[in-house]
């Protein structure tokens, strides 16, 4: 019996949850400790998948089955493809430098992390899931712990609003798209909720036309689609800043690659009938998303809307249904939510020390910080698609894809590049360099070893990443042909 | 012997609730009397439970007593539920001042629970019409209990005049029927209901009407906040589980065996009242600050989506709501446990209340975490397999446009489940020193909130034998 | 030792990010230590070039040295580099002025250590884009230049100066000219960025060789792209991406009147910045020119020389007469390499135009030479200037006069170098000029006309510039007291010294260049 990874993967955060609870509110200390343990176990799990992962034979790996109620054709169904593995590494990584980041935490500690973990479960069980009830159940676990996390930790003048607009926003997205997926299980025939099954079922083009609609939008507001994307940027400022590294860094990837699984796998008619429009709201996010994140005088807003604009790079690949788009799209997801955590540690670390995320008032950060300058530099060249760097390895592919989809998609798109250099640098300027204000001076306490650590870990990845793409590429690139086969076969 | 299995729950129940009247006046009037009492009924509630698992399972489906009772596993099942909950209730009595002194509220329980058992299995219209009453009457005494407080005063005044009021109306009905087939065997009424007409229509209403209001559904809903809000909240608690499940049971029996074909055309109807008792339910439950009230209102949305699983009229459908009120009654029960010892702690059921609840103490913090997600249907608790089970069936049956009407639904109570934690871990108390008021449960509540929360759990993961029960009892309606 | 001769290329390449690791764990205190490292490391790869001119042969046809390896296999880009005449030239040149610019980067204190990497990175992309084979690859090092010298003139260039940009907001001069420089080129290169893709989409590869042989093989009017049911066929493509070469590159060089950028970031970056943004980072765009637009465009680029030709004249002649207006020596300086590029551009304009002729040979090695010898020349200029403001402070030519007696070698050094700048025959300047001219004389008659009137104004400006440092009443206020001008220092001589010799050996005895140059000239447009 080969040792069941993925299940311990997904079920490690959610057991250590448990274990964190039967501590006691002031042993903050062995809570801390415990939580990075674990944290690292599932970490050092999810690169040891990822390395196993026999790229040659592609498909689904280290399938686990586990029968749960055959009346309903339900099983505990878990798999990795080529792209859910560089997906399960990210939450990995994200996990452990959120825990690391999080370690200064003084009020509740135990429930924080148990939160945080809950949501990790949620998180890695989604990526996993091969059986479309456990799908959505872990997906829904992945969505209500932000309410708490955000509403309890937040930022105290807008936690509460932006916690509810979120949680209910993702809700309304999940259930619309549970609608679409119950329909397809009544209509499938096959009576089981299995995606490798459901994958070979043919669906009436009608059929497929009117519910891929929902089914992928449903999952796509957590991706951050537009017109739904508005939950995003207040939801990533309200947040502690481990939160929000989930948030963006991961929980959007979530909605995209569910979109993807659901959406896109299981209803390819329906994908190849509605590609324009999602390249349209797609280009959208990109345009208008780096538009908006170039106003913003809040630090965090900026990288709020900064996201918004590559998720739409995500989705951008995801519809164009060529292989370079969705190989783009695939390594974009990983480069994005490394690149983003970073800067949403980096804030973190200004923010506790300057108690302001307004950039005119921030200034001359480089000197106490010289770490955080380094990473929010290479962040920022990411973000720009600076060849070199994992930014670059991700948007070539997927300018490729649209390009040979609508080429005039891809001008306009092109376009964001400019905009976020332009904005992208200009902040980097005000914050870090520049004189520092006075207020400031000798209030800015150096970074601790384990956000050094966090930050070295992730600096590394995108430029490994960008300078060697045979690092995550040929496994994007097995998931895809994969896809592919789904798309041409129908 | 055997002859008296199929009732062997409800004898039991008779036999503690004698033991219990006969053992009251020689306990002292002191503290220990209280505990000793709610041990008494626990452990008799548990002896019943496991004496009726081990001996008195049901076969094939027949009909008993001369045809009075049917000994199915839809029954047994449901009678299991009932039992429990009264178990679960019974704990909750203790920490309950005024009901722990008092031997009658405990015979009270029981024998509205005796009652529900005979509404469970009931295939008669006399017998059903008697049970009903059985179940009734105890509990608006019970609701009345604190007869110093005007507010269960009037709770129970308000239940028993809405109760004897839809009673009425439900004998009528039966009376109708009686005259029109010739029979009070429900099983034999339902060769007479063949024909759609002005009659069988008026017969369906009355008896939906009498009906509704034992499950609070639109527009029978009205008694609901009212008597939940006075009543003791322990006996809330059980009236808007095992009660409500109670009148589900007779819902799906009457609909399935007498009414099959009104059933399949009254569909539609079926379908706009739980659509707009989910509505109402939810949307009042918004503006509620009182947290009884909230959840009575809340009670009432749940109701409506129980129903859809009703309406989808299938096996699925019926197995769906089965499991759901097991969800329902553990949820419940648990969300009214919380209520109980936070309403004791601080003398008041208002919102604010549970200001800094987590840091008070926060083992029930989490217990109410788990209570509200799960009413919510938040994996990985109960709720959420059994929301999600019925959507399945409703659409199964093409009901797309209800299962839609009941995930938006769904999206107004989570923002009120929300709402109330965030009262209980965001905000604090007026002077901050949470520390130094903490809130102690007593042991008997805990091993009560500890089994809730488990089933709950448990009820959200390993669901598949808890729902393979509820088919099974499903498989007996057709 | 076979190791090294298969991968002298890659060596070249990849050693100063090397350096940069090993500068990188150096102290940040031990400034001497952080300079001689990276000025030693940084030697390395100009030695491993001398070896690699000696070992190249220039007669042969095709790229030499080759190394290829796998690198982004789903988008079929590989690490592919080469050597022919045209980059081995680009590549002597970066790797000579490399080592000089950090030599004279020793008067720098302020986070020397990030500088010094700052540099050394930079000097791989530059390598990087004269030796890449393959066009993303090429993109890859293009983009991967900016960031340095974003950097470098933004934290390290000229504190003094403020500029008003729109609002009324205030912002210093070097924050503004690093911005512009970034996001101007940035916009060029995205042109560049949606080209190469196209490219890709149409032949599914991005080797440059690959792409020399199958230009012509694809239909033209075959469709491959689509939009909404227009379809943009394999011609319309092939001149859209045309025009973005021309684009991205005309800004890089920078062409009249994409040249905006190119004064406030000269000035602004410090010297050893300006050396080699003069020095080098402009012969990218002509590089580009070369290498790409002309060999798979030779209709296009013919049909167009003419305006080509009328651009580079307008930069050759605004150019001379914008140096001629300035207050700022530096900026002075900048305009003059507006001028000079110039000349690369109508030597260019008159190859397209009469290609395969000797007049397109004879312009094209005029048009090279003008890169290297630009090179040498401004780099010496700016270097100078450079020399002059760390002692002075400023660099308005009124506040000097006359100084040639208190600083005579500094003078000498000067004249020399200026009159290089100038075209004096016997130095470099004057071999390329004068190739350029013949070349295009026959071609594009009109445009060098205009050209010489510029070449008369260059010496205008240029004499204007020594005069008013040097002749003239000297201006007491360096002559004594604490702002007494010191001489330029042995340092600074060995700055100058290789540029000088070369300068000087070019302007004699060019045949050792131009042999490389020319065969590499007559086989790139057969």
């Amino acid at each position: 019996m080969q040792f069941p990874f993925l299940s311990v993967i997904v079920f490690i955060p959610m057991v250590s949850a448990l274990v964190l609870l039967l501590f006691k509110p002031e042993q903050k200390k062995a809570i801390r400790i415990t939580a990075l343990t674990a944290a690292l176990l599932a970490l050092a799990l999810s690169i040891w998948v990822y390395f196993a992962y026999d790229k040659a034979a592609a498909g689904y790996q280290f399938i686990e089955k586990y029968t749960w109620m055959p009346l309903m054709g339900i099983s505990l169904h878990f798999g990795v493809d080529g792209l859910s593995v560089p997906l399960v590494l990210l939450t990995g990584i994200v996990m452990v430098t959120g825990v690391m980041i999080s370690w200064g935490i003084e009020d509740r500690p135990r429930e924080f992390f148990a939160f945080l973990f809950l949501l990790a479960s949620g998180v890695f069980g989604v990526f996993v899931s091969l059986d479309l009830f456990m799908l959505f159940f872990f997906y829904e676990i992945a969505v209500f712990p932000m309410f708490l996390l955000i509403v309890i930790w937040g930022w105290i003048k807008t936690r509460e609003y932006a916690a509810m607009k979120l949680t209910l926003y993702l809700f309304i997205g999940s259930v619309i798209s549970l609608i679409g997926a119950l329909v397809m299980f009544w209509t499938s025939g096959a009576h089981t909720f299995d995606m490798l099954i459901l994958e070979t079922v043919k669906f009436s083009p009608v059929f497929q036309k009117i519910w891929f609609l929902p089914v992928f939008l449903g999952f796509a507001i957590l991706g951050g689609i537009f017109p739904f994307h508005n939950w995003s940027p207040d939801g990533h400022v309200a947040a502690p800043t481990a939160v929000s590294m989930f948030h963006a860094g991961v929980l959007m990837k979530l909605g995209a690659f569910a979109a993807l699984r659901v959406g896109i796998m299981l209803l390819p008619e329906g994908a190849k009938f509605w590609s324009p429009l999602i390249m349209g709201l797609a280009l959208v996010n990109i345009v208008y998303g780096a538009f908006i994140a170039s106003v913003q005088t809040d630090f965090k807003y900026v990288i709020g809307f900064s996201s918004v604009s590559h998720m739409g790079l995500v989705m951008m690949g995801f519809a164009t249904l060529k292989p370079e788009g969705l190989i783009g799209a695939g390594v974009q997801m990983f480069s994005h939510g490394v690149m983003t955590a970073l800067f949403f540690a980096a804030v973190g670390m200004v923010y506790d020390r300057a108690h302001t995320r307004d950039i005119p008032k921030l200034g001359g950060m480089i000197k106490p910080l010289p770490m955080v300058a380094i990473g929010v530099i290479i962040g920022s060249l990411v973000s720009m698609g600076m060849p070199g760097f994992s930014g670059f390895v991700a948007e070539f592919p997927i300018f490729m894809g649209i390009w040979k989809t609508q080429w005039m998609v891809a001008v306009l798109a092109a376009i964001s590049i400019v905009v976020t250099a332009s904005y992208v640098l200009l902040v980097v300027r005000r914050v870090f360099f520049g004189k520092m204000p006075a207020e400031f001076e000798g209030h800015i306490s150096p970074i601790n070893v384990l956000d050094k650590i966090s930050l070295i870990l992730l600096m590394g990845l995108m430029v490994g990443i960008g300078v060697f793409p045979a690092l995550m590429v040929p496994w994007v690139q097995s998931g895809v042909q994969h896809v592919l086969t789904l798309l041409g076969g129908v | 012997m055997s002859a008296i299995f199929p009732i062997l729950p409800e004898v039991l129940l008779i036999s503690l609730a004698v033991i219990i009247l006969v053992v009251d006046p020689f306990l002292n009037k002191n503290a220990n009397r209280r505990s000793f009492l709610g041990i008494l009924t626990g452990c008799g509630l548990i002896i019943i439970i496991l004496t009726s698992l081990w001996f008195a399972r049901p076969g094939e489906p027949i009909l008993v007593f001369g045809g009075m009772l049917r000994f199915d596993w839809l029954g047994f099942l449901f009678k299991m539920f009932f039992v429990f909950a009264a178990l679960v209730t019974a704990f909750f009595f203790v920490d309950t001042e005024k009901l722990n002194q008092r031997a009658e509220a405990y015979v009270l329980l029981l024998a509205a629970t005796i009652g529900m058992c005979l509404m469970a299995s009931a295939s008669d219209l006399v017998m059903l019409y008697l049970a009903i009453e059985t179940t009734s009457i105890p509990l608006y005494i019970l609701a009345g209990f604190l007869t110093g407080d005007d507010k269960s005063s009037e709770s129970g005044f308000k239940y028993l005049l809405f109760g004897a009021l839809t009673s009425a109306v439900l004998l009528y009905g039966f009376s109708l029927a009686y005259g029109f087939a010739g029979t009070t065997n429900l099983y034999e009424l339902g060769t007479s209901f063949k024909k759609f007409n002005l009659l069988t229509v008026g017969i369906t209403f009355l008896v939906l009407a009498g009906l509704a209001f034992k499950v609070s559904l639109f527009p029978f809903h009205f008694w609901a906040p009212d008597v939940y809000e006075g009543a003791p909240t322990p006996v809330a608690g059980f009236l808007s589980t095992a009660s409500k499940a109670a009148g589900f049971v007779v819902i799906m029996r009457l609909f399935t065996a007498v009414l099959p074909i009104v059933s399949a055309d009254m569909g539609m109807i079926l379908a706009i009242l739980a659509a707009l008792t989910m509505t109402i339910g939810n949307l009042i439950a918004l503006a509620q600050r009182n947290i009884k009230r909230l959840l009575a209102y809340s009670s009432i949305a749940h109701a409506g989506y129980a129903m859809i699983g009703v309406v989808a009229y299938s096996q699925l459908g019926f197995a769906s709501v089965g499991f759901y009120l097991l969800a329902y009654i553990l949820t419940n029960l648990l969300a009214f446990g919380i209520i109980n010892i936070v309403g004791s702690a601080t003398n008041s059921d208002d919102l604010v209340a549970y200001n800094g609840l987590s840091r008070r103490n926060a083992t029930l913090a989490l217990a109410a975490l788990v209570a509200f997600l799960s009413l919510a249907g938040m994996p990985p608790f109960g709720g959420f397999v059994a929301k999600f089970f019925v959507f399945t069936a409703a659409i199964q049956s093409g009901w797309i446009w209800l299962a839609v009407a009941g995930v938006l639904n769904s999206i107004f109570g989570l923002y009120y489940y929300l709402n109330i934690l965030k009262y209980i871990y965001l905000y604090r108390m007026e002077n901050e020193e949470e520390e130094k008021h903490p809130i102690q449960i007593s042991r008997f509540a805990t091993i009560g909130l500890v089994v809730l929360v488990i089933g709950i759990i448990l009820l959200g993961t390993l669901f598949g034998p808890w729902f393979g029960f509820a088919n099974q009892a499903a498989l007996n309606l057709f | 030792m076979e190791f090294l001769s298969s991968h002298l290329l890659t060596l070249i390449l990849f050693f100063p990010v090397l350096s940069a690791v090993i500068v990188f764990c150096l102290p940040k205190e031990s400034l001497k230590a952080i300079r001689w490292t990276a000025f030693s490391a940084s030697l390395v790869p100009f030695i491993l070039t001398i070896i690699l001119w000696l070992q190249f042969k220039s007669g042969q046809p095709g790229f030499q040295f080759e190394n290829q390896y796998t690198w982004y296999a789903a988008l079929h880009s590989t690490y592919h580099v080469g050597v022919d005449g045209l980059s081995l030239t680009m590549v002597l040149l970066t790797t000579l002025l490399t080592p000089l610019a950090l030599l004279a980067s020793f008067n720098i204190a302020d986070r020397a250590k990030a500088y010094f990497m700052l540099f050394l990175f930079l000097e791989t992309g530059m390598l990087g884009v004269f030796m890449s084979l393959d066009l993303l690859l090429f993109f890859v090092f293009w983009e991967i230049g900016l960031v340095p010298m974003y950097f470098l003139i933004n934290q390290w260039g000229s504190e003094k100066g403020e500029r008003t940009i729109w609002k009324g907001i205030k912002v210093q001069s070097r924050n503004y000219a690093s911005l512009k420089f970034i996001i101007y080129t940035m916009a060029g290169s995205l042109g560049l960025l949606l080209a190469i893709q196209l490219l890709g989409v149409l032949f599914n590869t991005y080797d440059l060789q690959s792409l020399y042989a199958n230009w012509k093989a694809l239909e033209p009017s075959s469709g491959l792209l689509h939009f909404f049911g227009r379809v943009l066929t394999v011609s319309t493509v092939k001149t859209i991406a045309f025009w973005a070469f021309v684009i991205s590159f005309a800004i890089k060089v920078p062409i009249w009147p994409f040249h905006t950028w190119l004064p406030d970031a000269h000035t602004e970056a410090p010297t050893a910045g300006s050396m080699i943004l003069a020095g080098v980072l402009l012969k990218l765009g002509a590089y580009g020119f070369l290498r790409l637009v002309l060999p798979l465009y030779p209709m296009e680029s013919a049909k167009f020389a003419g305006w080509l030709a009328f651009l580079a004249v307008m930069a050759i002649v605004f150019g001379a007469f914008a140096a001629f207006g300035q207050k700022d020596f530096k900026r002075l300086v900048a305009y003059s390499s507006v001028n000079h590029m110039g000349f690369v551009v109508l030597g260019i304009a008159a190859a397209a135009k009469a290609a395969g002729t000797l007049n397109a040979t004879i312009s094209l090695n005029g048009a090279v030479l003008q890169m290297f010898n630009h090179g040498l020349s401004a780099a010496g200029m700016f270097f100078l200037v450079g020399v002059l403001y760390e002692r002075t402070h400023t660099r308005n030519l009124d506040d000097f006069g006359g100084l040639f007696p208190l600083v005579p070698i500094y003078g000498g050094i000067l004249i020399f170098t200026s009159m290089a700048s100038l075209g004096l025959p016997g130095l470099n300047g004057f071999v390329s000029e004068f190739l350029i001219v013949r070349g295009s004389w026959p071609v594009l008659t009109v445009s060098t006309a205009l050209a010489m009137l510029g070449l008369l104004f260059t010496g205008a400006y240029i004499l204007k510039g020594i005069k008013s440092v040097l002749h003239g009443p000297m201006n007491e206020h360096w002559s004594k007291g604490v702002h007494k001008l010191t001489e330029i220092n042995l340092r600074e001589i060995i700055v100058m010294a290789p540029l000088m010799i070369l300068i000087l050996v070019i302007g004699i005895f060019p045949a050792w260049m131009l042999d490389v140059i020319n065969k590499a000239m007559m086989m790139i447009y057969k």
